[in-house]
């Protein structure tokens, strides 16, 4: 048991060290750049994985948090071009269209870094306090939880795009100059960018890692397989719910404000409908209520993404199409469910530990069912 | 235009929002309430029902053009055979393994939607498409000056009330429906009691499909109609359900109806996000006091 502990501290320690040392040099600026990018969104994965693996709540509206990060780090980088912009004067270019003369009162704050990235992980943390304080108080359960989540969504992005003078609309905030004085395309800032991100995904994992291995992640998980059983015990599962989905959506702002000056840009394509319910098929992908699942399944499925609309652009939705029926229908446990069930089978007839069942969550099978019928 | 007459045109117009609404949260309240299965493929059948109206109007143009005006007549059973055929194909091959883990159809359900969305895309082309209106539903009633009622939307009110009066009929007067509503109660005593559950299952669904499709067949009349037409409705529809609770078809009514003039009355003093955004604060609102909809299922039982 000990030993199986300090491997997995091992494997970790090995993969920091290859992704910090080892990928900066081997990788072209562009694929560095890439992995940066799905890198942060594995950040994401991890908040999901938290609420949807851990705890049993699928939301379908992570890319608002998401967006709320995104756009609170845009909104800084935008200032910070300042009078450099297109019509050289010290209002965003789509505001100086738009017909604004003044800097809304909301953008000001934004002119400091250290406030806009606090925010960008404060705000979606507030937010989904607030939104999850209203809904799990009225006991909104299973799927009714994850289709309001996907409302919020859809009204999420409609009202980017709706208030055009304020958010870029449909084009979203984009052309960026500088982060901090350094220049934003240049190969040193995009691989100092990449290092900060995996040093954040690393921090993000430790910490989720400690959540789920603490009784509190215990009780996440008890709620997961009973809630009402929880309830009956006295524990007031609506503020555990309320935490952990606050959690997350910081970790979601967090990869908001990581993803944008790697990639350059958001939009209100980020965060509506369709790449939220994507974000749970990462999870998915990877394994459910394993945290490093969750980092593999963002991996993956974003590289797949990019390899196929590199190559064969009309081919993705439907290999994502058919990616979503066959992890639901075939591979509920996902790709680290399959990995753990092999080196099981391989390890059983050798040795039998007395403790079988008192193994870590890591190894535990995923549950069938998350927030469904008991039957 | 006198103020009164403004606000019985709104008042009209939210009512066939309304209809539409209902006519696809129909089809969902069905699968969803009765069944427990979250099709998120729902939006893409409707679709399929304003494709196949699109099809058959050009068929029509091009070999029939004399007997145009009789097209829709025939386009509306049809788009409810072809989507109640792709939704019995869709639970046979996919739902059926699915049945009590609402969150897994979701997204496998999603699955298919993308599959066919993109399906569409490269049968008919990225943009959307036309289905023309035919001439006996072009005109205006003007019951009194001032008020204008578009044909169209009389017919689609009309429409839903004869689908919705339909539903009732088949669930609460005729042995199938019987069926379905015991299988819903109580699947394993329904089994002993010799009804096929499955097959049961396969119709139910189909119907619900089937109803999507005719709600297609309708929505291509309002505008023009593409890949996206099925995403556009698909998050109000599940609205609609969640706001009027699941298991019973007057909660889709109750739903569609409340967020439909809501929806309409918000939009006529703001915009038309802005009206979107205030529906969802009322209905997250409205969840605070009425958790489970307007019309909850009762369940005595706990996990």
């Amino acid at each position: 048991m000990k030993t199986r502990v300090a491997n997995e501290w091992l494997v970790f320690a090995v993969l920091l060290a290859v992704l910090l040392l080892a990928a900066p040099n081997a990788l072209s600026p562009f694929r560095l750049n890439l992995l940066g990018k799905f890198l942060a969104l594995a950040i994401l994965a991890l908040g999901i994985d938290l609420i949807w693996g851990y705890t049993g709540i699928l939301s379908l509206g992570h890319g608002v948090f998401f967006g709320l990060g995104g756009y609170c780090m845009a909104m800084y980088l935008k200032l910070a071009v300042g009078t450099a912009g297109t019509y050289m004067v010290a209002l965003p270019d789509f505001m100086v269209w738009n017909g604004l003369k003044a800097l809304p009162w909301f953008w000001k704050p934004m002119y400091h870094f250290w406030i806009a990235i606090p925010l960008a992980v404060l705000l979606p943390a507030l937010c989904g306090a607030i939104f999850g304080f209203l809904t799990f108080r009225s006991r909104v359960q299973g799927v009714y939880f994850s289709i309001i989540t996907q409302a919020m969504a859809l009204v999420a992005s409609l009202l980017l795009i709706g208030q055009q003078p304020y958010t870029g609309g449909t084009n979203g905030i984009t052309d960026f100059n500088d982060i901090l004085g350094f220049p934003i395309a240049a190969k040193k800032t995009q691989t100092g960018l990449y290092i900060v991100t995996v040093l954040c995904l690393a921090a993000c994992y430790v910490l989720c890692r400690w959540i789920v291995r603490s009784k509190f992640g215990r009780v996440l998980a008890a709620i997961r397989d009973a809630e009402n059983r929880v309830r009956f015990l006295a524990y007031d599962t609506v503020m555990f719910k309320v935490f952990v989905f606050s959690i997350s959506a910081a970790l979601a702002g967090l990869a908001g404000a990581l993803f944008v000056p790697q990639v350059g840009i958001i939009s209100p394509s980020n965060i509506g409908v369709v790449p939220s319910i994507e974000m749970a098929i990462w999870v998915a992908v990877g394994g459910r209520g394993t945290l490093s699942g969750a980092v593999l399944g963002a991996v993956l499925v974003n590289a797949a993404k990019s390899a196929f609309s590199e190559s064969f652009p009309d081919f993705w939705l439907y290999f994502l199409g058919l990616l979503f029926i066959g992890v639901v229908l075939f591979f509920p446990e996902g790709c680290v469910g399959i990995f753990l069930r092999a080196r099981e089978r391989f390890r059983r007839p050798a040795k039998k530990s007395p403790g079988a069942e008192l193994k870590s969550e890591m190894e535990k099978p995923v549950p069938q069912r998350a927030g469904g019928v008991s039957r | 235009m006198t103020p009164n007459t403004f606000l019985l045109g709104q008042t009209f117009n939210g009512l066939s929002y309304c209809s539409i609404l209902l006519l696809i949260s129909l089809g969902l309240a069905i699968t969803f309430g009765l069944m427990g299965v979250i099709n998120m493929a729902h939006g893409e059948l409707m679709m399929l029902g304003s494709y196949t109206a699109y099809v058959l109007q050009n068929i029509f143009l091009r070999h029939y053009s004399e007997h145009f005006s009789y097209y829709f007549a025939i386009a509306l059973p049809l788009a409810f055979v072809v989507a109640g055929a792709v939704g019995l194909l869709l639970e046979r091959s996919l739902i059926r393994f699915l049945y009590g883990r609402p969150l897994e159809t979701l997204l496998a359900t999603w699955g298919v939607s993308l599959i066919l969305q993109q399906l569409m895309r490269q049968i008919f082309g990225a943009n959307n498409v036309d289905v023309r209106s035919p001439a006996w539903l072009t005109g205006r009633w003007e019951p009194f000056p001032g008020l204008e009622l578009p044909h169209i939307r009389l017919f689609i009110i009309a429409f839903t009330a004869i689908c919705v009066l339909l539903m009732y009929a088949v669930l609460f007067r005729t042995t199938l429906g019987l069926k379905i509503r015991a299988v819903t109660q109580n699947r394993d005593m329904s089994a002993c009691l010799g009804i096929s559950t499955g097959k049961v299952d396969a119709y139910t669904f189909a119907i619900g499909s089937g109803l999507a499709g005719m709600a297609g067949c309708i929505i291509s009349l309002m505008g023009s109609v593409g890949p996206n037409t099925g995403q556009n409705y698909i998050v109000d529809a599940f609205m609609v359900v969640v706001l009027g609770g699941v298991g019973k078809l007057a909660g889709a009514i109750a739903g569609s109806f409340a967020i439909g003039e809501v929806n309409v009355l918000f939009e006529s003093f703001s915009t038309a996000t802005m009206g979107k955004v205030l529906v969802f604060t009322v209905v997250i609102l409205f969840l605070q006091w009425k958790p489970s909809g307007v019309f909850p299922s009762k369940v005595r039982s706990l996990d």
